[in-house]
């Protein structure tokens, strides 16, 4: 089982790392767009209430869920193509379980998940973020990120199983997209003032996810912020891989 | 049902999927052990179907079978140990390499740690891809990742192989090198093989024994030999050499068979005996002294054998007429 | 004259009939500008009240703008794709064959891509509306606003068909659209440029960008505008990725389409 988790697993990081468009979007993407609205949000630290001195300290947890994202198409396309092109059957045949073909897909795609939140951790020291939770709070902080993107990739693994289709998968995006931007992504949940977007973010799991991993930055040590953001992730991702696992389940049919 | 360590047998499988579709309408046949076993059916026969649940993935709504003296439903773990399989797909993950795919194909076989490069390395040799085993696979040729996927189904040396449509969509050099590959395998190794395919000579050079599949249903098996003798006597047709003699060449061959269409210009029977014959048409025509430019003898083909069992070709698929009677 | 508005003409009723008839370019086209449209002005409203942002029209008119000027844009780089698209199967070919006058094939593109900009723009400004929108200008002042959303779609189309005819294929999308993403996001998108602070505020100063938002954004709360600097700009890039575009186009004929 070991062995064979590790060979899914490195699998895995093989495809990954031979398609760049799958790696630099995924880690640049989101910093660009947090180092602009860092500049261009920053104006809104002078709200009253605004629970961070800079923009900065506020923004950078967001880069964390949009990696998730990523994390969560790569997933499903990769699973999706192995469907289409008969690469399933092809390990059906082999005595591999399917625990370990999860598990190994899984992993590798949380390793790059893992490098990702590693830079993102880099990039906020570098620019002088304020990490208020202290040494122990970055391994801390990972740990919910790896959670979130296990979640994630978990579900985009159930579509890519489900569908057997790539596109569908990436149809998703939008999806998860939208869920992203209703949330507390762009200001905290007191200070939405349109009552509509702030009851969607209060009850966007989203929000709860976000604010979770900026919890370690601008406060410390939230017993409610961490206890929401992690008891959030893990019933998503406890969820989505019994999904997925369900639905390889399905796709791996075999006497 | 006797079971064959190394054979395929079959009974009354059926496989029916939503809305009553039965692909497999209830197949029986025996492949013994060491031998190549032709599959022969237009699309949508139930080639493929059969093979899915031959190799286990999927469960047949009726009807056994065992494959390496093992149940396909009971005993599927220990089926998939002694079988190799390359399927309609390639199914090959184009960002790895050929030696990659070894890589991944032994550890997930079990092959001990120390035997799986050089493993590897010696089936890629095999199948002619040790030059190109570090480049990724989406920059393989058809041919190439044919060869990769055979080669991926030997990993664990298995003692069946099932081969669903492998030279599909090949050129004509590719094809005759997997033909000459799985004969090998079959004569050599004595690995039995199942082999599907839509093409009639494909069938006809491999195969010890065939069956036709058609709608689902076995409509025809034994050998090729065997198959074309039951339909069979052949066709000449010829050419005289000169317009005006057109007629009376038509009624030295009438002599010898039935008229039935042939090719403009030319004229044409289905012979009464055989071959034989032959000798028999040449004298006549030379002793009326007519000159023929073209003379060609047809033998049934295996596309006759499935015309004259289900009423079409296989080979386009369109019903066909029967060669029609020509008055002389 | 006659042969480029035929050739532009019939090119620029088969992109909009492809989108028009496809969901799957019809949908995104639509959906993202109204959902950036909700989240930013819903979402981010309460910056409207940070010290200092004085906007005459409010939030929802000042993202109005910035969503409306994005939505004219990236048509034009949706276009773009589409002229990738048209190169890697072969049908740009077919149109280099056919056209007696090339150039009509680039303004063809170009009519698609406005049309595709007006049709999101009305479903925008009647969303915008519904939701409150306060507009300050008069009629001569939305007309000002119109004409800097079409240079805008225009110039986009030209740089996005200016990459698509040299490069030839889709894989060239992200080139089109980061640039034009980048220009569009470094410019005073969630508050006036006065507000902006670091090294963002440095490049909105020189980013071309900035002088048509803030202009957008003065006609539509009525406010003096520098139009001619606005448009001065506008007309400048407009002619520059139009020489660009037709360069491409030389590329494309020159590698045999």
């Amino acid at each position: 089982m070991r062995s064979q988790v590790f060979e899914m697993a490195r699998r895995s990081i093989l495809q990954t790392l031979r398609q760049p468009a799958l790696i630099i979007p995924p880690i640049v993407f989101p910093l660009i767009m947090m180092a602009i609205n860092t500049g261009g949000l920053h104006a809104a630290t002078n709200l009253p209430g605004f629970p961070a001195d800079t923009y900065l300290d506020f923004a950078i947890a967001v880069p964390f869920l949009q990696c998730s994202l990523f994390a969560c198409i790569n997933a499903g396309a990769a699973l999706a193509r192995d469907v289409e092109t008969g690469f399933l059957k092809r390990l059906a045949m082999t005595p591999i379980q399917r625990a370990a073909l999860l598990i190994g897909h899984l992993g590798g795609v949380m390793v790059v998940s893992l490098v990702s939140a590693l830079i993102y951790v880099a990039v906020g020291f570098a620019a002088g973020m304020n990490f208020h939770a202290g040494p122990w709070g970055v391994p801390a902080l990972l740990l919910l990120a790896m959670l979130v993107s296990l979640a994630f990739a978990a579900l985009g693994a159930f579509v890519g199983l489900r569908s057997g289709s790539g596109e569908t998968v990436q149809g998703f995006f939008p999806l998860f997209f939208v869920l992203l931007f209703l949330s507390s992504m762009s200001l905290p949940r007191p200070l939405i003032e349109q009552d509509w977007f702030r009851f969607i973010a209060t009850y966007n799991p989203v929000s709860y996810l976000i604010e979770g991993i900026r919890s370690f930055i601008i406060t410390g040590w939230d017993a409610e912020a961490l206890a929401l953001g992690f008891g959030i992730a893990v019933i998503v991702a406890a969820a989505a891989v019994a999904a997925a696992s369900g639905a390889l389940r399905t796709r791996l049919v075999r006497t | 049902m006797t079971i064959l360590p190394n054979g395929i047998e079959v009974e009354g499988l059926a496989r029916e999927f939503k809305g009553g579709v039965r692909a497999v309408d209830g197949v029986d046949l025996t492949v013994e052990p060491g031998e190549i076993f032709g599959f022969l059916g237009p699309n949508g026969a139930g080639k493929s179907t059969t093979v899915l649940m031959l190799t286990t993935l999927l469960p047949p709504s009726s009807g056994t079978a065992r494959v390496a003296g093992h149940d396909i439903v009971r005993e599927g773990p220990a089926v998939r140990r002694a079988i190799g399989a390359a399927l309609q797909e390639a199914a090959l993950d184009p960002l790895l390499t050929g030696r990659e795919h070894m890589r991944l194909q032994t550890t997930l076989q079990g092959v001990p740690k120390a035997e799986r490069g050089p493993r590897g390395d010696a089936l890629l040799e095999r199948v002619g891809l040790m030059e190109a085993a570090d480049r990724k696979v989406r920059g393989y040729s058809g041919g190439m990742k044919r060869r990769l996927d055979l080669a991926l189904a030997l990993v664990h040396r298995p003692r069946i192989l099932f081969l669903d449509e492998p030279t599909t969509g090949l050129d004509p050099q590719s094809r005759a090198d997997m033909w000459q590959e799985v004969a090998r395998l079959a004569h050599e190794d004595g690995v039995t093989v199942f082999l599907t395919t839509q093409y009639l000579e494909e069938a006809d050079v491999l195969a010890d024994r065939i069956a036709i599949i058609d709608q689902g249903r076995i409509v025809a098996r034994g050998t090729p030999d065997e198959l074309k003798a039951e339909i069979g006597r052949p066709t000449l047709e010829v050419e005289p050499a000169e317009r005006r003699e057109f007629e009376a060449v038509a009624g030295v061959l009438a002599r010898f068979g039935t008229p039935v269409t042939a090719r403009p210009g030319a004229t044409a029977v289905r012979l009464h005996g055989n071959v034989d014959q032959l000798a028999d048409v040449v004298r006549a025509l030379d002793g009326e002294s007519l000159t023929v430019t073209d003379f060609r003898l047809h033998a049934p083909t295996l596309d006759d054998v499935f015309l004259a069992k289900t009423g079409r070709k296989l080979e386009g698929g369109e019903p066909a007429a029967e060669p029609e009677a020509v008055s002389a | 004259m006659t042969r480029f508005l035929q050739v532009a003409g019939a090119v620029a009723w088969r992109s909009i009939h492809k989108v028009a008839t496809t969901p799957q370019l019809l949908l995104p086209s639509i959906v993202f500008p109204m959902f950036f449209f909700v989240a930013f002005a819903g979402g981010l409203s309460n910056v409207a009240n940070v010290p200092g942002f004085d906007f005459p029209s409010g939030y929802t008119a000042f993202q109005f703008v910035f969503v409306l000027l994005q939505a004219s844009a990236f048509g034009g780089v949706f276009t773009g794709f589409g002229i990738a698209s048209d190169f890697e199967n072969g049908f740009a070919r077919r149109l280099l064959l056919a056209a007696p006058n090339r150039l009509g094939i680039i303004a063809g593109y170009a009519v698609a891509a406005a049309a595709r900009a007006t049709f999101v723009g009305i479903l925008l400004f009647a969303v915008a509306l519904l939701t409150g929108m306060r507009v300050g200008g008069d009629g001569v002042d939305l007309f000002g606003l119109v004409v800097l959303a079409y240079l805008v779609s225009f110039t986009a189309t030209l740089w996005s068909a200016g990459v698509a005819m040299r490069l030839r294929t889709m894989q060239a999308g992200p080139l089109m659209q980061m640039p034009v993403f980048l220009v569009l996001f470094l410019a005073p998108v969630y508050v006036p440029l006065a507000l902006l602070s670091g090294w963002v505020h440095t490049v909105a100063k020189v980013n071309p960008f900035t002088p048509l938002i803030e202009t957008a954004r003065d006609f539509i709360s009525g406010t003096p505008a520098d139009a001619a600097l606005a448009y001065g700009i506008a007309v400048g890039l407009l002619l520059a990725f139009g020489f660009w575009a037709v360069r491409g186009l030389r590329s494309a004929e020159a590698a045999g389409g």
